[in-house]
């Protein structure tokens, strides 16, 4: 077990106009960990993800990444190119919505080997094998690897969306309500295929969710927040079954049992 | 029940409590504060089964989540030896109480919690391939496991959410002894078994005692609690705070 963080935040602060969005946040990220970060509409975590992405900038603090070198780099002080290598290779995003990171008129097999080619692969019999093992991987059936994503189901797209992000082996992922759209069937499937993907490749994530059943069969660790504040956080059972802030009570006294 | 005895080497001692208190603070209910455990000193052995007694409410299973570090001691330590030393439990980091869970605390919880559509043959190999084990070594150990506790071979494939109470817990006894953790805690292993069932628990336990495994467990059926215990640790009721 190593003690160098992959990413870390201190004091991170950010306010649209009178409204606080993150205050005072810090945030710690190991190697292979998934973070959930929870919270209702408007907590500010979908905020906190962009700003730890470098997709936002903060009104103040900062966000430290360590690449595979052990070399810290200030996120937000990096160079805009440099960034969206990040973003291209160790970096990976999902998001609630699928179309936002998918190519809608680009076929499944491209929207996967789009990626690789990005990273610089050109070999496209590779490409395509390699896609399809992909395609595989999320429970898409091979014969689609041709078809345009606007024939699949949202569950479908969700996958094809997370097969393009983990093709290129990323370290860190982020994944902003991955489920969040889907039936509860479908949802159950995608849950076990993160777990497993994100277990067996070791990638850290940090995995923003309005669902603590999500967070509680995902996550490592947990973090609460409230109008932009973190107001509790530790391991992910312990906080959801002995909360100690009022809100986090409330928020698990309010989940219905099935 | 506290307390070294004389004869006790510490270094079979693997679980220590010192002065542990927990409450709970009902910030819903106008912040109401229930203490549940105050000053509870154990100690557990290798080897050595306790069985925590006591009537129903008074903390039991309130002291084991504690020990497993899913409730949050208050005050007092939870000295637990995870790699040769010992470490405290009450006060360590997310990832340090993981890693114990991992290699040295096994928890045997009443309901069985998992992710749907898995399989119960990959919720019990999942232990040791996250040990880094090969799949095949897992699943045939998980296979065994299954077996012996009388899960026939055409429900391992199955995902446990459509399994009877007593198959349930049977798997998720499974997935507590597999792992073979030097402590193990056990929350009423037996409660929805049938006499049969029972008795191979009872089997798996003394196994588990006479190889070094350290056990902790809430027992309301006599006959098993008397099948496995070395000692009763008892808890007493506290006062509603005023």
């Amino acid at each position: 077990m190593t003690d160098d963080t992959l990413l870390s935040a201190r004091g991170l602060s950010l306010s649209f106009g009178a409204n606080d969005a993150l205050v005072s946040v810090d945030v710690d990220l190991w190697p292979g960990e998934m973070l959930a970060v929870v919270g209702e509409s408007g907590s500010g975590k979908t905020t906190l993800l962009n700003v730890l992405s470098g997709r936002l900038v903060p009104d103040a603090g900062a966000v430290w990444y360590r690449d595979p070198a052990g070399k810290l780099h200030d996120v937000h002080a990096m160079p805009a190119p440099e960034l969206r290598t990040l973003h291209r290779s160790d970096w990976g995003f999902v998001h609630q919505d699928p179309k936002q990171n998918l190519r809608m008129n680009v076929t499944a097999g491209g929207n996967v080997g789009e990626r690789l080619m990005a990273q610089g692969a050109r070999h496209y019999g590779n490409i395509r094998e390699q896609a399809i093992d992909w395609l595989h991987q999320v429970e898409i059936d091979a014969n689609r690897v041709d078809d345009l994503p606007r024939t699949f189901s949202g569950g479908m797209l969700q996958r094809l969306q997370i097969a393009r992000t983990l093709v290129t082996h990323p370290r860190l992922v982020f994944m902003d309500e991955p489920t969040g759209s889907l039936d509860v069937s479908v949802q159950a499937r995608l849950l076990d295929l993160i777990r497993t993907l994100v277990t067996r490749l070791k990638i850290a994530a940090v995995l923003v969710t309005h669902d603590i059943g999500v967070a509680r069969l995902l996550a490592h660790r947990i973090m609460v927040m409230q109008r932009g504040r973190v107001v509790e956080t530790g391991l992910t059972d312990q906080v959801l079954d002995d909360p100690q802030h009022p809100y986090t009570q409330l928020l698990v006294s309010s989940v219905l049992q099935a | 029940m506290s307390g070294l005895r004389d004869d006790t080497p510490m270094s079979q001692v693997v679980l220590h409590t010192d002065a542990l208190d927990k409450s709970f603070t009902l910030h819903l209910q106008g912040g109401v504060r229930i203490p549940v455990l105050a000053g509870v000193g154990l100690d557990l052995q290798a080897g050595e089964c306790v069985v925590l007694s006591g009537p129903s409410g008074v903390g039991k299973s309130t002291l084991m989540r504690s020990l497993y570090g899913n409730y949050r001691a208050e005050a007092g330590r939870i000295l637990i030896r995870h790699h040769g030393a010992m470490v405290d439990l009450a006060s360590a980091d997310p990832r340090t109480i993981l890693a114990i869970r991992h290699e040295t605390l096994g928890y045997v919880s009443q309901f069985l919690r998992v992710v749907p559509r898995v399989p119960a043959l990959d919720v019990v190999a999942e232990v040791l391939i996250g040990r880094g084990a090969s799949q095949e070594a897992a699943r045939q150990a998980a296979t065994d496991l299954l077996l012996r506790l009388n899960i026939p071979r055409r429900l391992h494939g199955l995902p446990p959410a459509t399994f009877s109470g007593g198959e349930q817990q049977r798997v998720n006894l499974a997935r507590g002894f597999i792992g073979r953790h030097p402590v193990l805690l056990l929350d009423e292993p037996t409660a929805s078994l049938d006499a049969e069932n029972r008795s191979v628990v009872v089997a798996m336990i003394n196994e588990a005692k006479r190889s070094g495994i350290a056990i902790i467990a809430i027992c309301h059926d006599t006959d098993v609690r008397d099948a496995i215990a070395d000692r009763l640790f008892p808890l007493m009721p506290l006062q509603d705070a005023a």
